[in-house]
């Protein structure tokens, strides 16, 4: 038997926190030793999905690294995991960005330190969780119990409104996901009526003949839930409270990893399994990212402080993501995918630059700061790389995604790309008068006058993420390559099912490639 | 003795005599002795325990048929079994702090419990009368058992006057099915229903209405759910969390018996009443319980909405259904009682400290319990990786596979509104500052067992709930 890395993935931070239960930690006489503990276990998990990229077979299209147990046999669910071009990208950038976040609290959370740090590696299990699953039921399990850390990350290390924040988004979400649940329980019936067999297993489900009226019921609860982690606008409105009330550390997971959940049930779940009902949508979901796109950046420029001003530029760049989707071809889903991990590195990173400067200065106010490349220069220099990757410099790595996804768009529609790339001048507008307000100028608030630069620690934290972003851009092959046959096949599914209209699905496999021109790029 | 005609009670008997034996030591009492009276309790529970497993797939019959020890009954009995264990042994620190008279006590719960296995067992109508009304006056008088507190008081009575119309329609609804078949066995009502067919007589659905109306006010079912938010709130709150278990696993138990199999053939006329009554539970008990303040309502409540989700598997009408209701009742039980422990563990003699400020930085002072509150609440509210997802997750397919999407959705959105208010505990204990002036008491090392019991349940049946799982459908197959 080979080594189970997938379940390994999920197991380390697990057992790591379950370890940092055992260490007595009651008035903080042990945090470094806490602290350090749960830094080399996220580091372990890094180590070991690197590992996964380097053996994973990027030439291939199929899961690989699956692992299969019975864990419900009477209702056919399985304990079934595997990876494939899409997810493997996904799980590095959580296991990369995790270590990151805990260095980002090294010096802010200063209170129950065990407990911070047992949440933090729980959630982390959670995430890589979500994105192994490849059975129904055990996706749904992760999707929900991830909730549960992040609640408390925001409730009890956020700001003044934390609590607000905290109940909003686990209501919220859960409100979406739920129905997702009965889609799932109505899926797995079908599955029993038509097979005679329960089954909750994906690629199962995919041979299902679904009703229109079924598939049309079904994608909308699958959609629903999608959209709102996104968030898709109008359902974003939980988001600027999460991420702002949440400590920095939990605004770098949430919008490295958590929004991009929702992009990718999208891509692996909602379009694949209702191909008919997802193109007669995609229009109309289209439609409400490009407003996404426009208003998520038009309200992120009049935003007075910091955080919310990143945290509603997330809302404009997850529009490409979603928009690159729903044009359902390779370009514009290869883009969407690409695009997730950029702003997961991007915006992961702005969210840590001004949790920064929220630790020096306990305010997040653009209005206090000025100047401040005159006392911190350093700082000031990886928040310029990353606010130009943000909005897509070419040679970093948001370019690429958002021209992906735009080519995509374009091929599908032209009019949602051309209202689209006014999303790419307005984000530029906005994070560079940030830059210019925040940073250039002379020092016109006298306690910015001494603010100490960057310190060791937080180099560690930052440093590669700037790798990483120049990295992407500049060799996006690396990570376009191995995601290239996972994405041609899903949007072989869908389209094909589409185009020809089979009922059944159609196994793509029997089709020989048709409609769009693979690997132009 | 397990194959004399008596076998199928053996459980039953064995309770008695513990509750027996539980009374006469109160009796032989030297004033001011202590005497380990619940141990007597736990021993003749064990004993109910092993007399259960060796009668499981045996179909032992006693007295003519009358009482079924079926896999069915057997399972609710083990359930009964649990809760009865965990009641004892969380019930330690209140009998001392309150006072209470622990041989009144431990017999009156051990009586109760033995009621409560006979209304699960019993195949005739007037047995089951007999059962309901050993548990109910039973627990009436539990409820009641702190004499000189007025809320005590006042749920006792209340829960005694309206219990006993409840009865009253129960009773009355024997009479008319006794008219019609000239029996109150449930296999004579039985095949008289699948004689009459279509034609249904309209003594027959007044009879039928009768006892809907009866298992409705046990379950507290909405609109017959007036008695519970002052019962539970007046009960000692152990006493709170084994009625909030033990009385609605009996009352489902011969709910499911009579409807899904005798009153089966007829269920298009009682089928849509249901559906609406689940509806109107799952709704009114999260909506309300949003409202509460006192924590004790508030799981009142909530367990009116668990009861609406309990309802929504005896609609679905399916095996899926049945099998989800045991492992329901089974799951609810475990988390249940878990939750009153936590809240009778941090009472004091001055006050109960259950409003929910009480509960205020509970994480500071008491994190252990916090915790196991925390667990006990999210699994309730139905997060996994606990066992009350699986338990939702179960019975909620069984109403998508016969077809019910609409209580699934329904009951999904109302189990995301009780988050709501599970996490205004969890908020309180872990995200606002400690409350002054309230004294925590040490826990009992017993009754911190049994919670821990309770969370390691949880986490197993959350996690790998195949078993019994297996279990409960396995168990479903033989019922009546």
């Amino acid at each position: 038997m080979t080594f189970p890395i997938l379940t390994s993935l999920v197991a380390v931070p697990i057992v790591g926190a379950i370890l940092l239960l055992f260490i007595g930690n009651r008035n903080e006489e042990r945090a470094g030793l806490v602290r350090q503990i749960a830094l080399v276990v996220s580091l372990v998990v890094f180590a070991l999905t690197l590992l996964l990229w380097a053996r994973f077979d990027p030439g291939s299209p199929e899961y690989q690294f699956v692992e299969r147990a019975e864990w419900i046999p009477a209702f056919g669910i399985q304990y079934l995991v595997g990876v494939d071009g899409i997810s493997v990208l996904l799980i590095v950038l959580t296991a990369f960005l995790t270590p990151i976040a805990l260095l980002s609290s090294w010096g802010s959370v200063k209170k129950k330190t065990k407990e911070f740090s047992i949440f933090v590696l729980a959630l982390e299990a959670a995430m890589i969780g979500v994105f192994v699953s490849l059975d129904l039921f055990l996706f749904y399990v992760f999707w929900d119990a991830m909730l549960v850390p992040m609640y408390f990350l925001i409730g009890v290390w956020g700001y003044d409104r934390r609590i607000y924040a905290a109940i909003k988004f686990i209501l919220y979400t859960m409100a979406g996901s739920v129905l997702m649940l009965v889609a799932i329980l109505g899926l797995a019936w079908v599955h029993q009526q038509q097979t005679g067999a329960y089954s909750f297993e994906l690629t199962r489900m995919f041979a299902l003949e679904l009703a229109p009226r079924m598939q049309f019921w079904f994608f909308l609860a699958f959609a629903l839930a999608f959209a709102i982690k996104v968030p898709l606008f109008p359902f974003h409105t939980w988001l600027p409270d999460a991420h702002v009330e949440a400590p920095t550390a939990g605004s770098i997971i949430l919008a490295g990893v958590l929004l991009k959940m929702g992009t990718y049930g999208f891509v692996r779940f909602a379009f694949p399994l209702f191909p008919e009902a997802a193109m007669y949508f995609a229009p109309f979901i289209s439609a409400l990212a490009v407003i996404g796109i426009i208003y998520g950046a038009l309200v992120a420029m009049v935003q007075p402080d910091m955080k919310k001003l990143v945290a509603y530029s997330s809302v404009s760049h997850l529009g490409f993501v979603v928009l690159g989707i729903c044009a359902m071809n390779v370009q514009g889903v290869q883009g969407a995918v690409y695009q997730m991990i950029a702003h997961g590195v991007s915006t992961g990173g702005l969210f840590l630059i001004v949790g920064m400067l929220s630790d020096r200065r306990h305010t997040r106010l653009i209005a206090e700061f000025g100047g401040l490349k005159h006392p911190m220069p350093r700082l000031t220099a990886v928040f310029f790389v990353l606010t130009l990757s943000s909005i897509g410099l070419p040679t970093l790595n948001g370019f690429i995604g958002e021209f992906l996804t735009l080519l995509g768009a374009f091929m599908r529609d032209w009019r949602f790309a051309a209202f689209a790339t006014t999303g790419v001048i307005l984000s530029a507008i906005y994070m560079l008068w940030l830059m210019q307000r925040v940073y250039y100028g002379p020092v016109t608030n006298e306690k910015n006058a001494a603010l100490p630069d960057l310190s060791a620690r937080e180099w560690a934290a930052a440093l590669p993420l700037v790798a990483a972003a120049i990295l992407m851009g500049v060799f996006p092959t690396l990570f376009l390559r191995p995601m290239e046959p996972a994405v041609t096949r899903v949007v072989q599914r869908v389209t094909v099912s589409q185009s020809v209209n089979v009922k059944n699905g159609g196994a793509p496999a029997a089709v020989a490639v048709a409609a769009p021109a693979a690997g132009e790029r | 003795m397990l194959n004399s005609t008596f076998a199928a009670i053996v459980p039953i008997v064995c309770v008695t005599l513990a509750a027996l034996a539980a009374m006469f030591a109160e009796a032989f009492r030297a004033r001011g002795e202590r005497m380990p009276i619940g141990t007597l309790g736990l021993i003749g529970l064990a004993f109910a325990c092993a007399g259960c497993v060796a009668l499981w797939g045996r179909n032992a019959s006693s007295f003519g048929g009358t009482v079924l020890a079926d896999n069915f009954g057997l399972f609710i009995c083990l359930t009964l079994v649990l809760v009865g264990v965990l009641t004892i042994a969380l019930s330690g620190p209140t009998i001392e702090r309150e006072n209470l008279p622990a041989g009144e006590y431990y017999a009156l719960t051990l009586f109760a419990i033995a009621g409560m296995m006979l209304m699960a067992l019993a195949t005739d109508l007037l047995l089951i009368f007999l059962g309901l009304e050993v548990l109910s006056v039973s627990v009436y008088v539990l409820t009641g058992l702190r004499r000189d507190d007025p809320a005590s008081t006042e749920g006792g009575f209340k829960y005694f006057l309206l219990g006993a119309f409840s009865s009253a329609f129960f009773l009355y609804g024997i009479a008319l099915a006794y008219v019609l078949t000239g029996s109150t066995r449930l296999d004579r009502l039985g095949a008289f229903v699948a004689e009459q067919g279509m034609d249904v007589s309209p003594m027959m659905l007044a009879a039928v209405g009768l006892l809907l109306v009866g298992f409705a006010f046990k379950i507290a079912i909405v609109p017959f759910h007036m008695w519970t938010p002052d019962a539970y709130e007046g009960a000692p709150t152990v006493v709170t969390g084994f009625m909030s278990t033990g009385v609605k696993a009996a009352a489902f138990a011969a709910f499911v018996r009579v409807f899904l199999s005798a009153l089966e053939p007829m269920r298009a006329d009682w089928m849509p009443v249901l559906w609406a009554l689940s509806i109107l539970t799952m709704v009114l008990g999260t909506v309300v319980g949003v409202a509460q303040t006192n924590l004790k309502r508030m799981l009142a409540y909530s367990s009116i909405a668990h009861g609406g989700y309990m309802l929504v598997g005896l609609v679905a009408a399916n095996e899926v259904g049945k099998a989800a209701i045991l492992f329901y009742l089974l799951v609810y039980a475990v988390t249940n009682l878990g939750a009153f422990g936590v809240i009778a563990l941090l009472g004091t003699r001055e006050r109960a400290n259950d409003e929910l400020r009480d509960y205020a930085g509970l994480w500071q002072s008491r994190p252990g319990l916090a915790a196991l509150m925390t667990v006990f609440l999210l699994s309730l509210g139905g997060i996994p990786p606990m066992a009350g997802f699986v338990g939702k997750w179960y019975i909620f397919s069984a109403a998508v596979r016969a077809g019910y999407y609409d209580l699934a959705i329904i009951g999904m959105l109302t189990s995301v509104i009780s988050v709501f208010f599970y996490l205004r505990v969890v908020v309180m204990m872990y995200m606002a500052e400690p409350a002054h002036g309230v004294t925590r008491p040490a826990p009992s090392a017993l009754a911190m067992v049994a919670l821990g019991f309770s969370t390691v349940a949880i986490f197993y049946l959350g996690i790998l709930p195949t078993r019994v799982l297996n279990l409960a459908a396995s168990s479903v197959s033989t019922i009546f």
